[in-house]
């Protein structure tokens, strides 16, 4: 019978230890560590080596550091990138390989950063971008080098 | 009679119910076939495959690099732990050793996803249980441990840190500070888990005596991890093999003797504050120097068998690679922690009620798609 009592009131005092931790939190609202992504997005920053996912950075002459090596295309695991390069004549006479169009499948990438380890001369990195959902899965199949655009001076 | 013309109620009147593929208690894909007396179980029949991508079939075409990415994929919740056992397993084929920074670094970030993975286990374990709020309150603190990920490694949960020869790149500057205030954090938060969840008396009655493996049996199954040291059977691959300079910490193998549900819950909580241990331990002592030995560009293993087998947050992680030379596996096997802990749950549940079946899968902790792999 007196088992029975100190069941009882071990039950009950297990309880309300619980519930006056929950109690807690209910009236400290400022404990609360939640983010509001949606109504964030102004302030949101990501941290610098997010894997969002490969850009090819240019500057301000429209030039990239890309020499077509295919490096990465050999380290990708899953075919994420295509590299079609082309045959460019030079002001010297000499024939030199460079890229045509840098076809990266966002829809393949699973952003394991090997091709950016891979890359010799630097040209392709990872973004911070993180909002990729589309309507239309061809939209998400990307050409990283802008219209026009050349190889940096200096790059091999 | 059901769609595939088997009975739901068998000759002897026992009652045939499925329980999954996409039951959440059943934390994924898992499909069990259950045979019910009553309330009471007869026989569990788990039904695998729903989740399997072939990763062992698909790392044979890959080079001695690019596999790695993939086992991430199999126990989601140990990926850094996973990347590092195959790491090791072409380190010990290439007959390389990481230097010294680099493994100090991969011991924290294991230590670190064996606490997130704790945590969300806790968690759910809380939830399978009915209570919703520790829920919420794992997730706190496992967000801290998966911004550390994050701004070092790239990512929260996928991260393919560890390369053969070291980690990818060097810690972020940050680093250092942010895991001593994450631990701190962590530290003091202990004392509310035991509050909300251990000590509550509903808990208690739904997990003591429950789901009891004896030691006998939870070696003839192969269990490994917390599922097997609730059972009293000694199992810690950090401490019986050790690897990446586990043998130079300090840290106990915890070992209960209850065999039930709540001896496995006493083993993860326990096993939580020796991880946050370990990492105080180490987090000022990283050393200077190279966070990567220097490789060839086409790693090739020489012919032979390479096993490596790590410590996961769920059990023994083995990565068994046969190699003919060339610059892709000739075959890798995993042998998943998860794949033979599942095997021991009918033993365990077999006649005890249908509502205690969620309380024993939640304290096995099974993660599917690294029994499926």
């Amino acid at each position: 019978m007196k088992e029975y009592f100190v069941t009882i009131y071990k039950g009950v005092r297990s309880l309300l230890k619980g519930m006056k931790l929950t109690g807690y939190y209910f009236t400290h609202p400022r404990e609360i560590k939640t983010e509001e992504y949606p109504d964030n997005r102004a302030t949101l920053k990501m941290f610098d080596r997010f894997k969002g996912e490969v850009v090819m950075p240019h500057d301000e002459k429209n030039e990239h550091r890309c020499t077509g090596c295919q490096a990465c295309e050999i380290a990708c695991p899953n075919g994420t990138i295509k590299i079609i390069t082309k045959q460019e004549i030079q002001p010297d006479g000499k024939k030199k390989k460079a890229i045509d169009t840098f076809v990266y499948h966002l829809e393949l990438c699973t952003m394991c950063n090997l091709c950016v380890v891979a890359c010799p001369s630097d040209a392709i990195v990872m973004a911070q971008t993180f909002e990729h959902s589309v309507y239309d899965k061809k939209q998400l199949k990307k050409v990283l080098n802008k219209p026009g655009s050349k190889i940096m001076e200096g790059v091999e | 009679m059901n769609l595939l013309g088997e009975d739901i109620v068998t000759e002897e009147g026992e009652f045939v119910i499925n329980i999954g593929p996409q039951h959440p208690s059943t934390h994924g894909v898992l499909h069990l076939k259950v045979w019910l007396d009553g309330e009471m179980i007869k026989k569990i029949q788990p039904h695998l495959g729903y989740i399997h991508r072939s990763i062992e079939k698909m790392s044979e075409s890959l080079s001695y690099r690019n596999f790695i990415y993939a086992t991430s994929r199999m126990d989601y919740l140990s990926a850094h732990i996973n990347n590092q056992a195959c790491a090791l397993c072409v380190e010990k084929g290439l007959q390389i050793e990481a230097p010294p920074r680099a493994q100090i670094i991969r011991v924290i970030m294991a230590e670190l996803t064996r606490l997130a993975s704790h945590q969300l286990w806790w968690g759910c374990t809380g939830l399978d249980l009915g209570a919703v709020t520790p829920f919420f309150y794992a997730f706190r603190e496992r967000e801290f441990i998966m911004e550390i990920m994050e701004e070092t490694c790239g990512a929260r949960l996928t991260m393919n840190y560890s390369v053969p020869g070291g980690v990818m790149y060097d810690i972020h500057p940050n680093f250092q500070t942010r895991v001593k205030d994450v631990l701190k954090q962590i530290r003091s938060k202990f004392n509310e888990y035991d509050d909300i969840l251990t000590g509550n008396v509903i808990f208690e009655q739904r997990t003591k005596g429950v789901g009891y493996l004896s030691p006998e049996d939870a070696i003839s199954f192969g269990c490994t991890g917390a599922t097997a040291r609730g059972s009293g059977v000694s199992c810690d691959v950090r401490k019986w093999f050790p690897y990446d300079g586990y043998e130079k910490v300090q840290f106990k193998e915890i070992l209960e003797t209850g065999g039930d549900c709540y001896a496995r819950y006493m083993v993860r909580m326990a096993e939580m504050k020796q991880s946050v241990y370990i990492i105080e331990q180490l987090i000022d002592n990283i050393p200077q120097g190279d966070f990567q030995a220097k490789t060839k560009m086409v790693l090739k293993l020489p012919k032979g068998e390479f096993y490596q087998r790590v410590e996961t947050a769920r059990g023994e992680l083995g990565v068994y690679i046969v190699s003919d030379g060339a610059a892709s596996p000739y075959r890798i096997k995993y042998r998943s922690p998860n794949f033979c802990n599942l095997s021991a749950l009918e033993t365990m549940a077999v006649g005890s009620k249908i509502g205690d079946l969620v309380a024993i899968m939640s304290t096995i902790d099974l993660v599917i798609p690294d029994v499926d792999r």
